[in-house]
């Protein structure tokens, strides 16, 4: 414009050269933290797939472990059970989870109870696994003589994967544009019908990953299986000596005694001569097929969700 | 699904034939009053955004609010469909009754409400769902018996906007322009045959030939609909309504027959206001 222009434009200072320079810095810095934790998973996945290999056939998951012929053990029960307590821990937890998440962001109002529960729920989310595992020894273990069974491990799950299924799906929920309820009450819907229909599909997505990661720490828990009685290792399947209809079997299974992969990597790893260390990695790999197996299911769920959603 | 363009044709007269009430209740006159706000008061928390405020709003006509930002029009419309009751220590004294039934007693169910008073909102919020759904949910939910597909193309016609969607009903409606968006937000409110429609600003997000559209899509309401319209578009409110409301720091400083109004407004404040010396 006129003289005033050039006086103004010297107020601003930009820099430019530095800025980008911070930019620079920052997008390297970036990449080499991302790259070295690929590294750290690649080595880490190089290290138990080259220990493990030789066991990594078909074998390894059909069979039972053994002590006097190492070569011959295997993961059968310790996978079966692993599957039946997430499976279990699941059925239990998140509809529980999704449920007090729904209660306390959609009916609940914001009330200083409410604040405190929350908070309540945040902190049992840092609680160690552990003592989860004492919690589920008193009280379902021995209280309701649930014994040391796949019910009893799997409630001791729920109990431990809860705060944070409840907390992700809070965000999730709450994530929920406002607006989209406010059309939904403009016609006339009840909540529940609001929350039935517009927030929880809107907030799958984030419900999902909350719900997988903790229930892949389920899996991965040795500790407060331990302390509820998990067996060291088995030599038959849960509930294999039950006769009768499915319902007996099921029955059977879930108060049998059970096995899981930590614990099973676990007490391998303890043993001094170097075959138990090669049964180990390959029951590492087994455990990390599983998570990822658990993962695609996810995302299967979440693909087939938006799909769904377009029409 | 080919349909050719028929704006009286048998389909688009017998999904009305159905739609509208029978005739025994169906032709009241003109000009009775089917809101009547008696000092209405509404606080959040210690301030009164809405003071003792009277109106009366009645049967086929537009009522525009007008008035400057922040005076209280979004609270006095949110008050007529109690949405007002989802804002944390909202608090409302005095009266709304609506046919008849005083809404604010303890008998009245705001679910059953809020289906006989639709509304549109400011910003065009479609569900993420096709169009086909975004018209029906709410007819479906409230238990509508009839034909769907005749009802949906019924209430997409009347808000101008079937034309435009009818080969893509099933497609998602997050993928409309914005103004298209905002004609299905009213079709939506249409599906469920409302007493009332409230509008909230409904074309502030939009550029002057959807307004155009929106404005004589009201013109059209009219007559089978009753419509409260905010609006910060002074020609607009000359437009499309037959009355218009004046509030001023949350009072209602007058409501006269819209040509009367701006006119002859009676208020000094009125007359600063509508020729734009502030506001
Ligand atoms: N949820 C709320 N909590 C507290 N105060 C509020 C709330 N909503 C609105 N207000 C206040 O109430 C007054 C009226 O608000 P309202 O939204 O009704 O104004 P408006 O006339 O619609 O304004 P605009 O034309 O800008 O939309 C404003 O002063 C506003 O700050
Ligand atoms: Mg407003």
């Amino acid at each position: 414009m006129t003289s005033a222009a050039p006086s103004i434009s010297m107020l601003y200072q930009p820099r430019l050269a530095r800025r980008k320079a911070c930019n620079v810095v920052f997008y390297v810095t970036g990449a080499a933290v991302c790259a070295m934790t690929v590294a750290l998973l690649a080595t880490l996945i190089g290290v138990v797939l080259k220990d493990g290999w030789t066991f990594l056939t078909v074998r390894f998951v059909t069979s039972f472990p053994s002590r006097i012929e190492p070569e011959l053990a295997g993961v059968k029960p310790a996978l079966f059970g692993s599957l039946c307590v997430v499976l279990m821990t699941g059925v239990i937890s998140v509809p529980l989870g999704v449920g007090a998440a729904v209660y306390l962001s959609e009916y609940a109002g914001d009330s200083r109870l409410n604040r405190f529960i929350q908070l309540n729920i945040a902190n049992l989310a840092g609680v160690p696994s552990i003592v989860y595992g004492l919690l589920g020894l008193a009280v379902f273990v021995r209280w309701l003589h649930l014994g040391s069974s796949i019910l009893a491990g799997s409630l001791t799950m729920s109990l431990l994967v809860l705060p944070v299924i409840i907390i992700s799906a809070r965000e999730a929920i709450a994530a929920v544009p406002q607006s989209l309820r406010q059309a939904a009450y403009a016609l006339g819907a009840t909540r529940w019908q609001t929350v039935r229909a517009h927030v929880l599909p809107s907030a799958l997505p984030g419900i999902l990953t909350g719900v997988i990661l903790s229930l892949s720490r389920a899996v991965g828990e040795a500790a407060p299986l331990l302390i509820v009685g998990a067996a060291a290792f088995m030599l038959s399947m849960p509930g294999s000596q039950a006769g009768g209809g499915a319902w007996n079997k099921l029955v059977a299974i879930g108060t049998d005694n059970f096995a899981v992969l930590p614990i099973q990597i676990f007490n391998w790893c303890k043993e001094p001569d170097v075959v138990f260390q090669q049964l180990a990695a390959a029951g590492i790999v087994v455990l990390l097929a599983a998570l990822l197996a658990m993962n695609s299911v996810a995302v299967g769920i979440r693909l087939w969700h938006q799909r769904k959603r377009t029409w | 699904m080919v349909i050719m363009d028929q704006p009286q044709g048998s389909l688009a007269g017998a999904a009305k034939a159905e739609m509208r009430p029978s005739p025994v209740s169906a032709p009241e006159p003109a000009g009775e009053t089917i809101v009547r706000i008696e000092n209405l008061t509404i606080r959040y928390g210690d301030f009164s955004a809405v003071k003792n405020v009277s109106l009366d709003v009645y049967r086929n006509q537009a009522t525009a609010l007008i008035g400057p930002s922040g005076c209280g029009k979004s609270t006095l419309l949110r008050a007529i469909n109690r949405m007002n009751d989802f804002v944390p220590n909202c608090q409302v004294d005095g009266r709304i009754v609506v046919r008849g039934r005083s809404i604010y007693d303890p008998g009245c169910d705001p679910v059953d409400l809020r289906r006989h008073i639709g509304m549109v909102f400011q910003k065009p919020n479609p569900f993420p769902k096709s169009i086909y759904r975004n018209v029906s949910w709410g007819a479906k939910i409230n238990g509508y018996r009839g034909d769907m597909d005749a009802l949906v193309e019924q209430c997409l016609r009347r808000a101008g906007l079937w034309e435009e969607v009818k080969d893509k009903l099933k497609q998602v409606a997050l993928n409309l322009s914005g103004g298209q968006q905002q004609r299905l937000c009213i079709a939506r409110a249409l599906a469920l045959q409302p007493d009332v429609l409230l509008m909230d600003e409904p074309c502030s997000a939009l550029d002057p030939i959807a307004t155009a559209r929106i404005e004589d899509l009201i013109d059209q309401l009219k007559t089978d609909y009753t419509v409260v319209l905010v609006t910060h578009n002074m020609q607009q409110a000359a437009r499309v309504s037959d009355r218009t409301a004046f509030l001023y720091m949350g009072e209602l400083i007058e409501v006269e027959d819209t040509h009367v109004l701006f006119t002859h407004p009676r208020h000094p404040r009125t007359q600063a206001y509508i020729t734009g010396r502030f506001g």
